[in-house]
């Protein structure tokens, strides 16, 4: 008995052991910045896939324009966060202003789809007071509606600003690549939605995957990874602009 | 000892807390794989997750029935497109929706097809034009069939 309560203490100072059950299932997302044409379609494919009421201004995910002008400025917008696509040369400086850049000024342009980066080390999930957001063990962050309070701590606490309160059930929201179209072997409704293939999403440590080859072998990077948050969104193209 | 009564309130208190969370917390509510700081939830909602109903069909459910669609689209530059971007998710559809929608507005079609002279990003590869200029108000769909974009409509 004694070594029984030895043991157990020693599993409290061996964290390694959880290293050591990592599941062989861990979710990954390749976003190519390089392809993206700014249509939207993800945006109003994720709305209508997970009930986010369609004009509403929050979505779980959204594309930024960024717009590099040869003077050196940096000009970035979303508007609507793309749900109708970019249908407008006039950059969207908020407060009704819009901006227009001449073509001979730009000297480059791309476009950046966001989305939760479903981190390795969550900080939105530690936050929670209640235990209402976690992430399981495939790696996904999710949040049980049935038992968030509404707090909003864990929209303040994710650095990537990916949170939101639910319009209509006023708990805590955030993309979770579509864990039920995940869980059946289908595509999330963004990935499926792209045209271009901008969008991707594979599983880690699978090795017959092929987006988490690119992820574990190509020329991809993370979005702030000063963050220390370990995000396992994948970018291909990402820039230092992108805020 | 009068001074010990509001330490038999708090122990009051406290004792209904304790019995009261055995009935209100879930029974599946614990620390999981993800261990205390990140994986304490209640188990049941992972399945409530994956219970949730699938919107976007794909392709292939629509062109089982609509091949005669699937097959002009199929040799245009459009065949990127999922069909569901356009018309809505199918869901249950033919069952609920009966109909999907066909939205013959300008503003879906300069999603892709305001210009935009983008260096570097494949935005500016797509054939656009200036929506200002270029018959501005009027229905893209009167002149140019969306499932046939290189034929005249």
């Amino acid at each position: 008995m004694a070594l029984g309560f030895a043991r157990g203490v020693c599993e409290i100072f061996r964290p390694v052991s959880l290293e050591a059950s990592a599941t062989p299932i861990r979710w990954a997302f390749l976003v190519d910045t390089q392809k993206c044409i700014g249509c939207g379609f993800c945006v109003k494919a994720c709305k209508l896939e997970n009930d986010i009421p369609f004009n509403n201004n929050v979505s779980r995910t959204w594309v930024e324009r960024y717009v590099l002008t040869k003077e050196g400025r940096t000009y970035a917008d979303s508007p609507k966060e793309a749900r109708n696509g970019f249908s407008s040369s006039r950059i969207d400086l908020g407060n009704g202003k819009s901006q227009n850049i001449p073509g001979e000024n730009i000297d480059k342009a791309f476009f950046v789809p966001k989305l939760c980066n479903q981190c390795e080390k969550p900080p939105c999930v530690q936050v929670c007071p209640v235990g209402a957001t976690y992430q399981a063990a495939d790696g996904v962050v999710l949040v049980d509606r049935t038992w968030c309070i509404g707090c909003g701590y864990c929209i303040m606490a994710c650095p990537y600003g990916m949170r939101f309160f639910h319009p209509r059930y006023h708990v805590a929201e955030k993309c979770n690549f579509c864990y039920h179209r995940i869980s059946k072997a289908m595509e999330p409704a963004c990935v499926l939605a792209c045209p271009v293939g901008a969008r991707r999403i594979g599983k880690l440590r699978d090795s017959r995957d092929p987006v988490a080859k690119i992820i574990e072998t190509g020329r991809v990077s993370v979005h702030k990874p000063e963050y220390g948050t370990s995000p396992q969104v994948y970018f291909i193209g990402m820039s230092y602009e992108v805020r | 000892m009068h001074v010990l009564r509001p330490l038999y309130v708090v122990l009051l208190l406290l004792g209904i807390i304790l019995i009261a969370r055995v009935f209100i917390v879930p029974k599946d509510f614990g620390v999981y794989e993800r261990g205390y700081t990140y994986g304490w939830h209640r188990a049941g909602n992972a399945e409530d997750w994956k219970a949730v109903k699938v919107q976007y069909k794909g392709r292939d459910y629509c062109v089982a029935c609509h091949t005669v669609q699937g097959q002009q689209i199929s040799t245009s530059p459009h065949r990127i497109i999922e069909c569901e971007n356009c018309h809505g998710p199918a869901a249950d559809h033919p069952l609920s929706p009966k109909k999907l929608n066909i939205d013959r507005s300008r503003d879906l079609c300069l999603r892709c097809h305001t210009s935009l002279s983008y260096p570097g990003s494949m935005r500016s590869e797509i054939k656009g034009t200036n929506p200002d200029a270029h018959n501005p108000g009027i229905q893209c769909v009167i002149c140019h069939h969306p499932h046939q974009a290189s034929k005249p409509h």
